[in-house]
């Protein structure tokens, strides 16, 4: 199929999501769509996908002006789209998802499940989609579950596919997976439309890039474009992807985890008998597929996961079964990994969510009474020093953007006499200015000579930030490396390949 | 990152066309009244025996419209005076000085019925603040009446000491009501709208079996009727028994709440722990908030908040309880749950919202004894309003209200989930 878009403008009250944009897609392109959160991307596959209307502009399928009314009109002319978060039934099977809103019938209304079946078997066979038709979503890892979206795309026989930042949650062999099936469409004549705001998938999987900002096409660019060229194109100003970092000179040592057993959720051992080292001015990056124990072990060192057995010691000090609150005390940092589940309070003010986990403590309270004077002159001063773009302290949090709302927490955690600070992902999800702006964060507070422990599924970010490097599997740490270690060792050891033993 | 739009300057057009909480609610309100017109013009005999007229011919039309508003207006226009004030008799009052008890009768009931409202509606309004329903506000407020009269009939001292501690013994018995509930929650993980709500048939039990038992029971009485508060422990009317205007210190009593909540929730720590817990009880136990306690104590204040209204109602009108205490429509405990959700759970819009359905009851019983139009009407509205205000979306569509914002409009609750 060959998409064009033209002139597409969509406004929402006085702010202009998209300006004017046009592009095309041709047949058996990957065409990619590079952005920053908030330039538009979203707006403008919604647009397409017949979710929003345009103000103005026009959509042209094979050189025919073609209006799409609403999202069943785009999958009957031949447009599927994979959403960044799925659009599937998790107790349903891969083949119920897949006919789900489209069941092929039998006599008597029946669903035919056999014939759907023998169309998802056929699809995966065509593209190397390999899953299993009969299989509970929920049991599945989420590349899979990506997977049975495509499918479920292709099975509407779609054309163009967009693909709405459908790395963000995928480990790093699970993109490449993904790359491979993307490549396999293309090459079948379908049209691919993928949204991002990373720049290593772009240059390796992209045909033509249009790059957009602030809902406008700042530009196209060949996937032969560099890195910084494409990053200054997209942020529009010049953005350093590297830190600068003081030589690596660790102190004492500050942290220390020996034998760490905690359960999951499910009563089942996620870090099976961890020992771990942090050391004053060192950063140790923690690097691993999600889901291997990086997330308990957090959790078991900020004081929200039992321990089962093991020690954890801060400067000598047993923390190991502090609750959170004595954890905080001890001057436990901690940037949680899911910031809206457990790092922020949306609804209330950036100011109080600055002092959230610090509210009883002076001057921003006394005698069980809060002084509101301290909070705000608190959230002036940090509003101003970490660059928190907020319309004010009293806005609530949920009007500010996913990095300045990242930037809020980074602020409370830093801001405190910290002893220690954990952080977990933390710049998922944040455009390139904001991963340039908290990693500087980081690593100042590491040059002041304090200790860090990153937890991250991000290979760059891993190397980025590490001093040393820790790789996670299956519980265990699988090796320790430093950080000029090559990506391929890392990726190995994230895979399961022990440095002194094979391990499954 | 999108640019930051400045905010339009607010005139009185954008603030009456756009949708802030409290412009849907006053519209709800509005929305109410209109579905109360239509179920008056639809249920009155007089109004559908001019419409029946109409069979055949449009001639009757004028003469059917004159009888509906004609109809819809007294309603209103009694209900109203029934509530506020008589406009006439207010005028009377002014220029002859006379008959001031008579004129103001109607504020004072609305008052004496809202007062226990509004303390009790805080108390759940707390606990719906902090993610919790309390459903069981009725039963705490039943057990804080029991244990109110009781302190208040069978003890005999002064007054300075005998009506605080019989306020008192109201909290007490209401927090003892609340705590279980919030020990069950924190501890076992039981559902609190369960608890509560089941606790409510216990209180009712515990109640018949008091008023039914010595010593509990009014001395020489086989019926469900409890022994009399000594005068040393009622709440007196404002103006004095003579003025026979029902309206009394529990206003006070009342007003204290109202600031006492408005300190916890806005300016105190334990509040800011509720707040926090009730918006996202993750993140409230990543920042070192111990859930377990503050499921305790929001219980306990929402339960002594309930016994208060509980003691203070009966201490301000009938001084003894019976086996009907806080039963039926009499059920405060229930109708605070809507006052707390009208009032978005901030103790300044429950008082807006405590007053309003009292005057919504008060006067409906005025509109029913004078024009024959049930009190149920009175019900209709009340729930047609809360409908409306719980459908926000529906009452901007129909106002054709500026999208600006409905955040605030979110109940700030949580449902069956944790």
């Amino acid at each position: 199929m060959r998409l064009e878009l033209r002139g597409i403008t969509k406004r929402f009250g006085s702010l202009i999501a998209n300006d004017q944009i046009s592009l095309t897609v041709e047949p058996g392109q990957i065409h990619s769509l590079l952005g920053e959160n908030g330039a538009g991307k979203s707006t403008l596959m919604n647009v397409l996908f017949g979710l929003l209307s345009p103000d103005e502009g026009e959509i042209l399928i094979d050189g025919v002006a073609t209006p799409i009314s609403d999202s069943g009109d785009a999958v009957r002319r031949g447009i599927g789209m994979v959403h960044q978060h799925f659009m599937l039934v998790p107790v349903f099977s891969v083949t119920e998802n897949v006919v789900l809103g489209f069941e092929p019938t039998k006599s008597f209304n029946r669903i035919d499940y056999n014939a759907a079946t023998e169309d998802i078997r056929r699809l995966s066979r065509q593209f190397n989609l390999e899953v299993d038709p009969d299989a509970i979503i929920e049991n599945l890892p989420v590349g899979t579950q990506q997977r049975v979206e495509i499918i479920k795309a292709l099975s509407h026989d779609a054309e163009l596919l967009i693909l709405d930042e459908p790395t963000a949650v995928l480990t790093p062999q699970e993109i490449d997976a993904l790359m491979e099936v993307m490549r396999s469409l293309a090459s079948a004549g379908k049209s691919i439309l993928f949204i991002t705001h990373k720049l290593k998938e772009v240059k390796a999987i992209a045909d033509v890039i249009t790059v957009i900002r602030h809902g406008r096409v700042v530009g196209t660019a060949e996937p032969t474009a560099s890195e910084s060229e494409l990053a200054t194109l997209m942020v529009g100003r010049e953005v350093k992807l590297t830190v600068e970092k003081s030589p690596y000179n660790p102190g004492d040592e500050v942290l220390h985890i020996r034998d760490l057993v905690v359960l999951d959720d499910r009563g089942l051992v996620a870090v099976n008998g961890v020992s771990l080292a942090v050391r004053a001015s060192e950063v140790l990056a923690l690097a691993g597929v999600q889901g291997n124990g990086q997330t308990e072990l957090v959790e078991a060192l900020v004081g929200m996961r039992p321990v089962l057995s093991g020690t954890i010691t801060l400067h000598g000090r047993d923390i190991t079964h502090l609750t959170p609150r004595k954890a905080l005390d001890a001057g436990v940092g901690h940037i949680p990994e899911d910031r809206h589940r457990d790092g922020l309070i949306l609804s209330m003010s950036v100011a109080d969510n600055l002092v959230l986990n610090t509210p009883r403590r002076a001057p921003f309270a006394s005698h069980g009474t809060r002084n509101l004077a301290a909070v705000a002159e608190n959230a002036v001063r940090l509003v101003k020093e970490f660059d928190i773009r907020t319309t004010s302290i009293e806005a609530p949090t949920s009007s500010l953007s996913g990095g300045n709302q990242q930037k809020v927490i980074v602020a409370r955690e830093l801001s405190r006499s910290l002893e220690f600070l954990v952080a977990s992902q933390p710049t998922r999800g944040l455009d390139v200015g904001s991963i340039e702006y908290v990693h500087r964060q980081i690593v100042e507070h590491r040059n002041k000579g304090n200790g860090s422990l990153i937890v991250s599924s991000e290979l760059d970010e891993v190397l980025a930030l590490g001093d040393q490097i820790a790789v996670m599997f299956e519980g265990k740490i699988s090796g320790i490396v430093d950080s000029s270690a090559s990506r391929e060792s890392i990726g190995l050891l994230m895979a399961g390949h022990t440095i002194e033993a094979t391990s499954v | 990152m999108s640019d930051i739009v400045p905010a339009p300057r607010s005139s009185l057009w954008v603030r009456y066309t756009s949708s802030s909480p409290i412009v849907v609610t006053i519209y709800a309100l509005i929305l109410g009244l209109v579905v109360g017109a239509l179920i008056i013009t639809t249920t009155t005999p007089a109004v559908l025996d001019a419409w029946r007229g109409l069979f055949g011919s449009w001639n009757g039309l004028p003469h059917a419209l004159n009888v509906s508003f004609n109809n819809v207006g007294a309603g209103y226009r009694e209900m109203f005076t029934g509530s506020v004030v008589d406009p006439q008799g207010f005028w009377h009052s002014l220029v002859t000085g006379k008959g001031w008890p008579n004129t103001l009768t109607p504020l004072s009931e609305t008052l004496t019925y809202a007062t226990p409202l509004v303390i009790v509606s805080i108390g759940v309004g707390i606990a719906f603040q902090t993610g919790l329903f309390n459903i069981g506000a009725n039963g705490q407020g039943v057990i804080g009446g029991i244990a109110g009269v009781a302190v208040g009939s069978m003890l005999h001292m002064p007054t300075i000491i005998h009506l605080p501690l019989t306020l008192v013994a109201g909290i007490a018995g209401g927090m003892l009501c609340g705590a279980l509930p919030g020990v069950l929650k924190a501890y076992t993980g039981a559902h609190e709208v369960i608890v509560t709500l089941m606790f409510n048939y216990v209180t009712y039990a515990f109640l018949l079996f008091m008023v039914l038992s010595t010593p509990f029971q009014q001395p020489g009485q086989s019926n469900d009727l409890s022994r009399t508060m000594d005068p040393t422990a009622v709440l007196p009317p404002l103006f004095g028994t003579k003025s026979g205007l029902r309206v009394g210190y529990g206003v006070f009593v009342a007003a204290l709440v109202v600031l006492f909540a408005w300190w916890l929730l806005n300016r105190s720590s334990l509040g800011f722990d509720f707040r926090v817990t009730g918006a996202n009880p993750s993140a409230a136990r990543a920042s070192g908030i111990n859930a377990r306690k503050v499921i305790v104590v929001a219980f306990l204040i929402s339960g002594g908040l309930a016994g208060l209204a509980g003691i203070v109602q009966v201490a301000s009108t009938t001084h003894y309880v019976d086996g009907t205490f806080l039963i039926g429509n009499a059920g405060i405990g229930f109708t605070a749950i809507t006052v707390a959700l009208l009032g978005r759970n901030r103790p300044m819009g429950i008082v807006w919202a405590a007053l309003l359905f009292a005057a919504l009851g008060v006067g409906g019983r005025n509109m029913q004894s004078t024009t024959g139009i049930p009190l149920d009407l009175a019900t209709v509205i009340q729930s047609a309003i809360v409908l409306f205000v719980a459908t926000p979306v529906l009452v901007k569509e129909i106002f054709r209200l500026r999208n600006v914002s409905t955040v605030g409009l979110q109940i700030s609750t949580t449902g069956w989930g944790s």
